[in-house]
């Protein structure tokens, strides 16, 4: 035994060879924990670059520039026959009330200059005055001072998005209109004010005056409808399967099922929507119910998955007590299993409803990305949701839609992170570990 | 009457038997027996009785009614029109449908205002039938219940059966949708197949439809529509390897980072903040592809003299890897956790570093996690729908180079699906055979993933 066997080293060998490899081996250490480092920075910065991207874009877009006019509200010129009835109102010159108002505070003079004129104020100002009216008669007949928005490209021009080095003829604001601005912001007319058009507007192909308004209401009303039929379904299944489904090969299916469902992708859902709802039963496109109905049966997976996981967290000893106390199955089930996995099941059905309430693919195969000015007055009502709005504004070339776009994804970004706060907050205050 | 109103009266009949059953079993039945169960279930088995099948019927009427409608309105239609070449009956019933709800688009043909009348009529009479019929089976089924309360009948127990069933029934509308899903997409996709060869599908390398499915002879005018599914699984693919290949890398060490070097406090503060990445909503996602990434790649191509695309399959990518990062990350941190801390104490005892330990055997030990959360993360690529729609274009290439503008079985679904569409056309049915298989890639990859961890997965313990 006097010779060391072959791979067999001695143990000052060894030390020495390890010694020689440490400062190897810890910087190999320190390179891989640099390069986890490095995943995270880059991670966090795309959600950085993300957020500051939409928030830089959508500040501007809560804002527009409005124009206030000293109109003089002529009586037989608004309201023709004088019944003050919407009719009346729409055979009546709001248009001509505005334009010369603007006329008198631009100065503008010829048919050209006013032509000019005309084209600064949005096509919107006319619905205002009416609506104005509408609310208040006594308007009638006084001089008012009203804030009217700017039109589009007029309001493109003063964020500075125009440039007046450029030739006039590839300008979409030509030097007389230039001057007519110039002239309402000495005189101090034009302000920056709070867009109330972006929240309280319904969707327009202008873009000073479009709103969310009507995609937010159908938004609520297909969020509604997803939200009746799926909690109650959900957890519905989910009690079945995890405390009175046999374990047999039909209950096995249906698990691999719900599984298989929760894979598909979500655009698939819009196509059954489209096949089963609209083509097999001829209901209507574009309504909320459909919307709803789709969405519910997309979130169904998720809402089951987080179910079972709230019931199988309920300890055995619950269920052994209120059996021994002679309890039936239902009635333990019911008293005390489900009141003690409502939270976690709350928790889920809330980040199923966020994840609904952000989708977009599915809606757009039952026709909900049609062009809806009405405000939906029932789930079927044609409408938009928020999602869809999104995606069609961020199609129309405007510069201002992109600064409208970005300004109503904060507002769904908003609702999303409330929704999962409220989760957050029903996870960790409500839910009891065991 | 209308529906809604006929739920509403059936649900206060039923709150009526709810409450008749409660009083009369209150207290001891006039023999001087005591009631088997207690009253608020005798209450519920008669509401049962009388809500449950009347609202079944009402459903059931509510959409059954206009199939039947439909079917008896196309026999107005006379021989000379409906032989004709173009007929649709889609759009006649469409004709006979805005009639009756009285939009006009000009003047029709006399038998479609027969047709008109005589649907109200059946309108009419449909609704006095509904009515009586919902309202009668609520009554009957509600007053049946009511008799056969007594002493000795069991109440709970018959309660409890009808909710078991309603939870079991609810539990196949899971079953349910899979089905619709399948028949949907299979019977237009054998009429796809029907008119375009399967083969051509599969392996054809030009992907034009054309809204003239009769036209696939070629009368020249209208170019020929050709159906060659490769380009669009090509970019398909494409996108999803970019995706990939900035979601693996990050997600995977932002994981390992996380679970074996953070400290619990910067753990609780990453881990939320990666996972708002995922539910960012993939619209927005697009709008950023599409207005931030995309010029950006441009101008970044130009500085180096490359030509991008402006709607290039790199910003697509780029964005789709951003979004899936956390399906990455977080499952392969569920994974990397599972591994006991045996195996790592074991590891560092023989004297190798943390990074050593992770390599040689927590990431080896891990991997059919790992894979199996790489290939969820390919399903989700591949079934993405809005990035593609808004940042990658509708150009049907057959590109490997990912600065050209591509397009991907999602967005031509989506395309072709959005708007008024004829179920006839060729061009419809298409989309369905892509969502086909499209259904048939994800569930295979999920099938895929799920097979990895059940067979090689350690069980530890």
């Amino acid at each position: 035994m006097s010779e060391p066997r072959k791979g067999i080293i001695l143990p000052q060998v060894a030390v020495s060879r390890v010694n020689a490899s440490l400062a190897r081996r810890r910087a190999s250490e320190r390179r891989f924990r640099t390069y986890g480092r490095i995943a995270i920075g880059i991670a966090l910065a795309f959600l950085f670059t993300l957020f500051v991207s939409i928030f830089t874009k959508g500040i501007p877009g809560f804002f527009q520039y409005y124009v206030t006019l000293e109109v003089v509200i002529d009586r037989e010129k608004i309201d023709p026959a004088g019944d003050l009835s919407v009719q009346s109102l729409y055979d009546g010159d709001a248009r001509g009330i505005i334009r010369s108002a603007l006329y008198d505070a631009t100065g503008a003079k010829g048919r050209s200059g006013r032509k000019a004129a005309g084209k600064l104020i949005s096509l919107g100002a006319e619905q205002r005055l009416r609506q104005a009216i509408l609310d208040n008669p006594s308007l009638l007949g006084k001089k008012v001072a009203m804030k009217f928005a700017l039109d589009d490209d007029v309001d493109s021009f003063l964020r500075g998005y125009i440039s007046r080095a450029v030739p006039e003829k590839d300008r979409r604001i030509d030097d007389t209109q230039i001057e007519f601005i110039e002239k309402l912001q000495r005189l101090q007319l034009i302000s920056y004010d709070f867009s109330d058009y972006l929240i309280f507007g319904s969707a327009s192909r202008d873009p000073e005056i479009a709103g969310i308004k009507g995609a937010f209401i159908g938004s609520m009303l297909t969020l509604a409808i997803c939200l009746l039929l799926a909690f109650p379904m959900g957890v519905a299944t989910a009690v079945y399967l995890e405390e009175f489904a046999p374990k047999n090969r039909i209950t096995e299916i249906i698990e691999i099922n719900i599984n298989n469902l929760a894979a598909v992708p979500s655009v698939v859902f819009g196509i059954l929507g489209l096949a089963v709802f609209i083509a097999m039963f001829g209901m209507p496109r574009s309504i909320p119910l459909i919307g709803g109905v789709v969405l519910a049966l997309m979130t169904l997976p998720t809402i089951i998955i987080s179910s079972r996981a709230a019931i199988r967290a309920v300890p055995p000893s619950i269920r052994d007590a209120a059996l021994g106390v002679g309890a039936s199955k239902l009635q333990t089930v019911m008293h005390h299993v489900l009141p003690l996995a409502m939270p976690g099941m709350l928790t889920g059905t809330i980040i199923g409803m966020a994840q609904a309430l952000g989708e977009t693919a599915p809606l757009l195969m039952i026709g909900m990305v049609a062009f809806i000015v009405d405000i939906p007055g029932s789930v079927t009502d044609p409408g938009t949701v928020l999602p869809v709005q999104i995606f069609m504004w961020a199609d129309f070339a405007e510069r201002m839609f992109i600064h409208k776009t970005s300004a109503a994804i904060i507002v769904l970004l908003v609702f999303l992170i409330f929704m999962n706060a409220v989760a957050i907050f029903i996870r960790s205050r409500l839910e009891r570990r065991w | 009457m209308s529906s809604p109103v006929i739920a509403v009266i059936v649900l206060f009949i039923s709150l009526g038997y709810f409450f008749v059953g409660i009083r009369v079993t209150s207290g001891l039945a006039p023999n001087g027996m005591r009631y088997q169960s207690r009253p608020h279930y005798s209450g519920l088995f008669a509401a049962l009785l009388a809500f449950l099948p009347s609202s079944f019927l009402l459903i059931v009427l509510s959409i059954g009614d206009d199939l039947v409608f439909q079917q008896l309105a196309l026999n107005f239609v006379p021989e000379t029109v409906s032989t004709t070449e173009d007929y649709k009956e889609i759009i006649v019933l469409a004709q006979i449908e805005n009639v009756v709800n009285g939009i006009n688009f000009g003047e029709q043909p006399e038998w479609v205002y027969q047709a008109a009348e005589a649907w109200q009529g059946w309108l009419s009479t449909s609704s006095i039938l509904k009515t009586g019929s919902v309202i009668g089976l609520c009554l009957v089924g509600g007053f049946y219940g009511f008799l056969k309360l007594g002493p000795d009948f069991r109440s709970r127990n018959a309660v409890e059966r009808i909710i078991l069933l309603i939870l079991a029934s609810s539990s196949a509308i899971a079953i349910l949708t899979t089905i619709g899903i399948v028949f949907s997409v299979v019977f237009e996709s054998l009429r796809f197949f029907a008119l375009v060869p399967v083969k051509e599908f599969l392996f054809g390398l030009t992907w034009n439809p054309q809204f003239e499915g009769a036209e696939r002879a070629g009368s020249g005018q209208m170019g020929i529509a050709t159906y060659g599914s490769v380009p669009l699984f090509v970019g398909t693919l494409l996108i999803s390897v970019v995706a990939l290949s900035v979601a693996v890398p990050v997600g995977l060490f932002s994981a390992i980072y996380l679970s074996e070097y953070a400290s619990s406090r910067v753990r609780s503060i990453i881990k939320p903040l990666l996972e708002m990445l995922a539910g960012v909503p993939t619209v927005v996602y697009g709008f950023f592809a599409a207005l931030t990434v995309a010029p950006f790649i441009r101008s970044m191509g130009m500085t180096v003299g490359l030509d991008v695309a402006s709607e290039s399959a790199l910003a697509a990518g780029l964005v789709m890897g951003i979004m899936i990062i956390p399906f990455v990350s977080s499952l392969s941190d569920d994974v990397i956790n599972a591994v006991p801390q045996a195996l790592r104490d074991a590891a560092y005892g023989l004297g190798s570093t943390k990074s050593e330990a992770i390599r040689k055997v927590v990431l080896p030990a891990a991997l059919p996690g790992v894979v199996a959360s790489v290939l969820l993360a390919v399903s989700r690529a591949v079934g993405e729908t809005m990035i593609v729609v808004m940042a990658a274009g509708l150009a049907a290439n057959l590109s490997f180079n990912p600065l050209d503008a591509v397009t991907t079985v999602t967005s031509q679904i989506v395309t072709i699906l959005v708007g008024d569409q004829e179920f006839e056309s060729a061009k419809t049915l298409s989309a369905f055979a892509l969502a086909l298989t499209l259904i048939v890639i994800t569930l295979g990859l999920n099938f895929g993933s799920l097979q990895i961890v059940k067979k090689y997965r350690e069980q530890y313990e």
